[in-house]
């Protein structure tokens, strides 16, 4: 590793009404190494990236990046422009392509002149063709990107940074959407990129993949560069000590005797207009006391099998049973008094309604309950009560219970479609990606929840991409892929990663 | 059902659907360009009476017939820019701003034409612009007279396809404007800037209506009176969605309806003793809307229309 630096982040501070986002940052990039930055959800790290490339302007602070000659240059701050200028790169979490654009013209957008009668496409594409030699990430170049798969996507992103010359190229969360496989392949490609001098930063929140692809880790917590290791003296315990402050919370699965089937779904098949939008005979049941994990990248029809099982679209042929019971004739709000507890994917819109209070939404699925109305009228005074019981007990945090509820975070939101979920005691608790972008605390609540229903009686789907959940959770794995369901006979990371990969297993 | 056959054939007919085209031509582009960026502008109905009264008063007041069309793109563009201001960095709801301007825009106008004028009874003339006869061309049967028979405004809004188009899909321009109307994030990570595309688009997109107007006042007619724009700018609107935001779509919509409302005024004369003249009246917005409903189903719209995009908030 040659140690001269080409680039120095000196103090960086922002903050955002009340919040301290980052303060007095300090970081260096060394020519040819890969940086991780690790740390919780809001810990400061795609705030200190966004200061870096201009997004955002910083409170205080400034940013040099060193030449071949090794002088320092001060970089112009809040101006993107300026940081492409530089040599900058950076490939957002939240892809920034035109999706009615090819891909071609996404990597071109800003890098021509706007009124060139003559657009050179050809010798853009000899260049981007280069660039995919070298680097062996390649995509379709003259398809539409919103026809483009994730991982196509986001080679498109690092293509188009790689596009513009980049020295430091910044990756905010890269594998967030990636198989396992897709991802050491991204790994792998960013090696040999580094060899040819790039320099890489990473954001991730994943210990292994940051144990086994960066030279050096940066910690953050709460805006604030809590510790800085070389990769090879840390261990995820260390650095996980040093990213919530506190050794993790270990699971413990208690070995249970399951009891008879709670739901039962068979050859189950559902026509939708698109491939992510169809399964095609699914088969599958879940028992008392027990936890059906079921694994794949998203868009491979989880969402869609979820939604039948809640009622939320009709299949095309086929049987779902809870309790024995044929639920297909059932609408939504019967299914849940049939006993199915409902963890949507995306809890901010299909989870909570955001305009409405935290107590309305905690009471949302069982207005007829004794608890809080009599004879039709709602009973406010018990609806403040039981909103303030369950908040203690399920840890809800936020402005009370008459504040909306969009202005919770994400583990928050959570955590009280938790509380009104298990407090209806459901026979079946469907949990679609519970987990996804909580930080590792309330991703813990989330996880020793469902431990606790399990134990309760209830069954549980567990619908996730996230391989290390799945298996330290799960009873039983099935894996989904191209809307086709099977059953994981060995449960270890590389087999289940070729099932969601579509290779046999 | 042989009349309808009888006018088809007739070159009166296609020449009136190609001339009551030109101004919904223009506004189609004009409204084009703003939704491909992202921007719904329901200035239109306005900034038309607006490009009307501005190109027609700077012709009665002097100016050549092309000064009075270069005024009436200004006019045009000043209202975009009010329009371009409240909606891209202020973020303000694109509905209100847009109504907002079509209320302001005509209240204006008709303010100015009688501050200039208040005491006239009938609206005074200007002389406008002759039909283009092009030698031996217009004296080609049929095609002769439906096509070169037109004023220049007519040819110009034909060109000005011809150039959206090219601009669209040819141009790092184009590119920027779809991508910006797609997602904003995406131009923005490329170090442009959204306000600026944005703004600009809008800009040209309302100056491009105006001269829909300019044509009722410097081509259609020969002057200026109160409600004459009757609705064009809305019928645009639903235009574009029709042409799915396409420029060739978007002249073939312009034209069909033109051709439902030449349509409608023959078949009035021909039938109009035994049905009722709303009928015909309402006869192309009907059928408008027929088309519609058949067309925006596969309609793909802009992915950012109507999200207003802030810098700095990701």
């Amino acid at each position: 590793m040659t140690s001269s630096p080409v680039l120095t982040l000196n103090g960086l501070s922002k903050t955002f009404g009340s919040v301290q986002a980052a303060q007095s940052i300090n970081l260096e990039l060394f020519k040819g190494e890969v940086l991780a930055l690790l740390g919780e959800n809001g810990a400061g790290k795609t705030t200190l990236m966004n200061m870096l490339f201009g997004h955002y302007m910083p409170d205080s602070g400034s940013i040099d990046i060193f030449d071949s000659s090794g002088t320092a240059n001060q970089l112009q701050l809040g101006n993107p422009q300026a940081a492409i200028a530089a040599g900058i790169g950076m490939v957002h979490q939240h892809f920034t392509l035109a999706e009615n654009l090819d891909a071609l013209d996404n990597i071109m957008l800003g890098s021509e002149k706007f009124l060139e009668l003559r657009r050179n496409k050809s010798r853009a594409m000899q260049k981007v063709q280069k660039i995919m030699n070298d680097s062996g990430l390649v995509a379709p170049m003259n398809v539409a990107v919103g026809k483009l798969t994730v991982g196509e996507r986001q080679r498109v992103e690092i293509l188009k940074a790689l596009y513009r010359d980049v020295k430091i190229l910044v990756l905010d969360e890269p594998t967030a959407v990636l198989t396992p496989q897709e991802a050491d392949k991204l790994f792998d490609n960013i090696t040999a990129m580094t060899q040819n001098g790039l320099s890489v930063i990473f954001i991730s929140h994943k210990l292994r993949e940051v144990l086994a692809f960066s030279n050096r880790i940066a910690v953050l917590r709460h805006g604030r560069k809590v510790g800085e290791i070389s990769s090879k003296e840390a261990n995820e315990r260390k650095i996980a000590r040093l990213m919530v402050g506190e050794e993790t919370k270990v699971f413990s699965r208690k070995k249970l005797e399951v009891g008879e089937p709670v739901l039962e779904v068979d050859n189950l098949t559902i026509s939708g207009s698109s491939k992510r939008e169809s399964i095609s005979d699914i088969n599958l049941s879940v028992n008392k006391h027990e936890i059906l994990g079921i694994a794949g990248i998203s868009g491979n029809g989880q969402t869609i099998l979820a939604n039948a099982i809640s009622g939320l679209v009709k299949p095309s042929s086929g049987k779902i049973k809870i309790d024995g019971e044929n639920i297909l004739s059932f609408d939504p709000s019967n299914i849940i008094q049939a006993g199915v507890g409902r963890i949507p994917e995306d809890r901010h819109k299909d989870g909570i309604v955001g305009q409405m209070s935290v107590a309305e939404n905690m009471i949302i699925e069982d207005l007829n309950s004794s608890k809080i109305q009599s004879r039709g009228l709602l009973n406010h005074e018990a609806i403040m009560r039981y909103c303030s019981d369950l908040s203690s007990k399920y840890d809800v945090r936020g402005p009370g219970p008459n504040a909306s509820a969009r202005l919770l975070s994400g583990g928050n939101i959570q955590k009280l479609i938790l509380a009104r979920v298990f407090e209806a005691f459901p026979k079946l608790i469907l949990a679609n990606q519970p987990t996804r972008g909580l930080d590792m605390g309330a991703a813990a609540d989330v996880a020793n929840r469902l431990l606790e229903a399990r134990q309760r009686g209830s069954g549980v789907i567990l619908i996730s991409e996230d391989l290390d959940e799945i298996l330290s959770l799960s009873d039983r794995i099935m894996v989904i892929y191209d809307g086709k369901l099977r059953i994981a006979e060995t449960h270890d990371r590389e087999t289940l990663g070729l099932m969601m990969a579509g290779e046999a297993a | 059902m042989i009349e309808i056959f009888q006018i088809l054939l007739t070159e009166s007919f296609w020449a009136a659907s190609l001339r009551i085209a030109t101004p919904l031509i223009f506004g189609v582009l004009g409204a084009l360009i703003c939704e491909k960026s992202g921007v719904l502008n329901l200035g239109i109905e306005g900034i038309f009476v607006a490009g009307a009264m501005a190109g027609w008063m700077a012709v009665w007041l002097g100016a050549g017939l092309w000064g009075g069309v270069v005024v009436a793109a200004l006019a045009g563009g000043f209202f975009g820019l009010i329009h371009a201001i409240l909606t891209v960095p202020l973020g303000l709801s694109q509905h209100v701003s847009g109504l907002g301007v079509t209320l302001f825009a005509t209240s204006v106008s008709y303010f100015s034409y009688r501050t200039a004028l208040p005491n006239v009874s009938s609206p005074p003339r200007i002389e406008p612009f002759r039909p283009l006869e092009i030698p031996i061309l217009s004296e080609l049967p049929f095609i002769g007279t439906i096509l070169f028979q037109q004023t220049a405004l007519t040819w110009l809004a034909l060109f000005m396809v011809g150039l959206v188009w090219y601009v669209m899909n040819r141009t790092g321009l184009g590119v920027a404007i779809k991508a910006v109307g797609d997602n904003p994030n995406s131009v923005d990570a490329q170090g442009l800037s959204v306000y600026g595309i944005r703004i600009g688009a809008i800009v040209v997109g309302s100056a491009l209506m105006a001269l829909g107007g300019a044509f009722l006042t410097m081509s259609a007619f020969d002057a200026f009176f109160f409600g004459m724009v009757n609705g064009r700018g809305w019928i645009c609107i639903a235009l574009v969605i029709f042409a799915s935001w396409k420029p060739g779509k978007a002249l073939l919509g312009a034209l069909l309806f033109g051709a439902f409302d030449a349509l409608q005024v023959r078949m009035q004369t021909e039938v109009g003793a035994k049905v009722p003249s709303q009928v015909f009246l309402a006869a192309p917005y009907v059928l408008s809307i027929v088309a519609l409903v058949i067309a925006a189903r596969r309609a793909e719209y802009p992915r950012a229309l109507l999200t207003p995009w802030f810098k700095g908030q990701r």
